[in-house]
């Protein structure tokens, strides 16, 4: 880099002066596109090259990350190779273009995308007509998917499921979350059984599907059971079910793929809460045993109302995770069984039955369930006068 | 006095027990799949992982020929104190004694075993599992035009060097990029840039969702789909949000006054960032980073939509669940499986629990 900037001194003779320019815009010039080629010929590489995967996969990471820093550096050369004024003021547009530039790609835009989208039959608005003619085309279908989101039978199914997983799914992870921090606060092995409890935490839903799979794993009755619920079931006398597909008792089977979540995330809740806990001035507590009160007043009349900030904002991130469900019952169900949630009526409505229509205004009413958080972050946001 | 020491025995007893209990309700699922992984395939299928451990079962100690005792199958038998047809000592009856006497094979050539309750564990434990879900074996398959073609390593050791190639880079580039955007909202002036923020507050909760099918006709349009780089740029997007509001969150503690002394002795923009600013942020950066490099390694969604129509990319999560859905009853491969898809999240976890724990208090939870 500093070979670059020493280009910058200024010279006496005024043919010296063109070479260095000459130099510079060579520089300025080249060095960007070498490093283009470079970036384009490892794109090609891992596109189309059958190499060995170790290789491809170390090549990948290189890439990947030395392309990110290399574009980083090339264009802060660029920029501070123009006057100072510019350079002032566009380097900050170097350091924050990128960033704006690919939310704005992959979050921003789509919201904006999606909902036109929703307006549309199920192959979308036809291509080639402008918006005008594209709203008059027959393809338009206003707010149809938008009705039949709420009433077709599956997405009425998928609501309900969803409910249940956001009553039971959050209030019990907050709940699990809650007590384990308690306990565990006035435990000697506080560390080793918070550890136990969060290790779920590193597991893919893909993986808890697998674990829980093998617990609610099937057998006909007389044979050994090898899943854990059903051989203890049978030993008290039961007899054995496939319990997430048990569709005699829906929807409460869908209690049996909740269990999954509250497993995941009751480590979550038990980690802030019990940060929140260890908040808890000292004395607070000592004055509330003093004057009498027992473990459960202290407990629900001191801690809770103490820690209420935290249940909320604990409680609202699980809502918002619970909302958007769908590896855990992909895996384990497909959605048959009558366990369908919103996300998985998106992912089949989008890509099984390519029908981008109706995907789409399910993806906008999933945006419009979270909008409250939004801006309820907004209004935190401009409540800092630091910024 | 004394019996407030001892309520206060009956408490920490208390605690401590629930506590245990707890924990044991949260451990047993994974060690189920864990001790499994280990178990021979046909032990999996036909007995309970917890018969590894001890459990009490009928062993033999000797033998007793019905013929020599004068026992005819076709009527009520009487022996050593117990009676029964032949149909009850086929199941086994209990003496008074507390042995068992159990007939064994047909009424012809049968025999009568003696049998006593004793301790016994199933420790028949191998890595044949492992050795198959990771060997890879290749597949070879004859094409309809005739041609034969072999497909290398269509195993979990494949999809694990795939995974790897998505989640490194796609956590090392939101956090280089958020990093960047967070160091000129924390220490540059520039017009738009508490709109920009406000946009990235606002973007911090929206569904992925909502990205996927606009983005994947963008991926089509360009050829991208199905490549690495469509899926480090997808998991960016979705992540960006949140790292640079994170990042943004602990850049701008950094003392100002290191900074200025810097600028004064003339370093630029670019130098402050890499020499000054990364290395001290460089806790905040690894509890993004963990929370990230999870996030990307479990997600099945994302890479479901991405990579789904490259099998050569196929991903770990991938892997599993097409292993769940062909195979689901394939136990010896899917615990195994299980566990080598969870053994990188698991030893990172649990090597960085410290900056996973501040992360999470620092709201490392995505929208």
């Amino acid at each position: 880099m500093n070979f670059l900037n020493g280009t910058k001194e200024p010279s006496d003779s005024p043919g010296e002066r063109v070479l260095f320019f000459i130099g510079r815009l060579l520089l300025a010039v080249s060095i960007p596109l070498i490093a283009f080629y470079v970036l384009y010929l490892g794109f090609i590489f891992l596109r189309d090259s059958h190499a060995p995967r170790g290789i491809i996969t170390v090549v990948a990471i290189v890439w990947g990350v030395g392309g990110v820093a290399l574009l980083y550096w090339v264009f802060n050369n660029i920029v501070e190779k123009l006057p100072d004024l510019w350079t002032n003021r566009l380097l900050p547009f170097v350091f924050v273009g990128p960033a704006m530039a690919i939310l704005g790609w992959y979050l921003a835009i789509p919201t904006l995308r999606t909902f036109w989208l929703s307006l549309f039959g199920r192959d979308g608005p036809p291509a080639g007509l402008n918006f005008w003619e594209q709203l008059a085309s027959p393809a338009f279908v206003g707010l149809n998917n938008y009705v039949a989101v709420f009433t077709e039978r599956l997405m009425l199914e998928a609501f309900r499921n969803n409910l249940m997983w956001i009553i039971f799914g959050s209030t019990l992870s907050v709940a699990f979350g809650l007590v384990i921090a308690v306990l565990a606060d006035r435990s000697r092995f506080e560390k080793v059984a918070k550890s136990f409890i969060f290790l779920p935490m590193a597991i893919s839903f893909v993986g808890a599907s697998i674990i829980w799979n093998f617990i609610y794993e099937y057998r006909p009755a007389g044979q050994a059971q090898i899943g854990l619920l059903n051989a203890v079931v049978v030993n008290l006398g039961g007899s054995p079910q496939a319990y997430p597909q048990w569709v005699s008792i829906a929807p409460w089977n869908n209690l049996f793929l909740i269990v999954i979540v509250i497993w995941l995330q009751a480590g979550f809740s038990m980690v802030l809460f019990s940060a929140a806990l260890k908040g808890i001035p000292e004395e607070l507590l000592e004055a509330g045993r003093i004057d009498g009160a027992n473990e459960f007043q202290i407990f629900f009349r001191i801690m809770v109302p103490y820690i209420r900030g935290t249940i909320i904002s604990v409680w609202t991130t699980i809502v918002i995770f619970t909302l958007k469900i769908f590896d855990v019952v992909w895996v384990m169900t497909g959605g048959q069984f009558g366990t369908h949630v919103i996300a998985t009526q998106f992912y089949r409505q989008s890509f099984t039955n390519r029908n981008s229509g109706f995907g789409s205004a399910i993806a906008i009413v999933l945006l419009i369930a979270v909008i409250p958080v939004m801006f309820y972050n907004l209004k935190q946001f401009r409540e800092q006068e630091a910024f | 006095m004394k019996s407030g020491k001892r309520q206060k025995q009956l408490g920490s007893l208390f605690v401590n027990g629930s506590l245990f209990l707890l924990t044991l309700v949260w451990t047993i699922p994974t060690m189920g799949i864990f001790v499994s992984s280990f178990r021979a395939r046909d032990d999996i299928a036909n007995s309970g992982w917890w018969k590894v451990l001890p459990y009490r079962d009928w062993q033999p100690v000797r033998e007793i020929d019905p013929r020599e005792a004068g026992l005819n199958p076709d009527e009520i038998m009487e022996i050593e104190g117990v009676a029964g047809t032949f149909d009850e000592f086929r199941a086994g009856i209990e003496t008074p004694d507390g042995e068992r006497i159990t007939w064994i094979g047909n009424k012809r050539i049968g025999r009568l075993e003696v049998q006593e309750r004793v301790w016994t564990v199933d420790w028949n434990f191998t890595l044949d599992n492992y050795k198959q879900v990771l060997g890879g074996q290749s597949f070879t398959f004859t094409r309809p035009d005739g041609t034969v073609q072999v497909v290398p390593g269509d195993n979990m050791s494949g999809a694990f060097l795939n995974s790897l190639s998505v989640a490194v880079p796609s956590t090392v580039i939101p956090i280089l990029i958020a990093a960047f955007a967070a160091y000129a909202f924390a220490w540059m002036k520039f017009p738009g840039r508490r709109g920009m923020f406000i946009m990235i507050v606002a973007l911090l909760v929206v569904p992925l969702q909502i990205a996927l099918v606009p983005i994947l006709r963008d991926y089509k349009a360009l050829n991208l789909n199905g490549t690495f780089l469509a899926i480090w740029l997808a998991h960016t997007g979705f992540g960006l949000a949140l790292a640079t509001y994170l990042l943004y969150n602990y850049i701008s503690t950094l003392p100002r006054d290191i900074l200025e002394s810097a600028f004064i002795d003339g370093a630029s923009h670019f130098t402050v960032f890499t020499q000054l600013i990364l290395p001290l942020s460089v806790p905040a950066l690894a509890s993004f980073a963990i929370f990230q490099f999870l996030w990307v390694w479990n997600d099945y969604l994302v890479a479901l939509i991405f990579l789904g129509g490259n099998p050569e990319f196929e991903l770990v999560t991938q892997r599993m669940a097409a292993i769940v859905g062909s195979r689901g009853s394939e136990w010896h491969l899917l615990t195994a499986g299980a566990f080598v898809s969870m053994a990188l999240p698991l030893l990172v976890f649990f090597s960085m629990q410290r900056y996973f724990v501040r992360g999470l208090l620092a709201g490392s939870v995505k929208g």
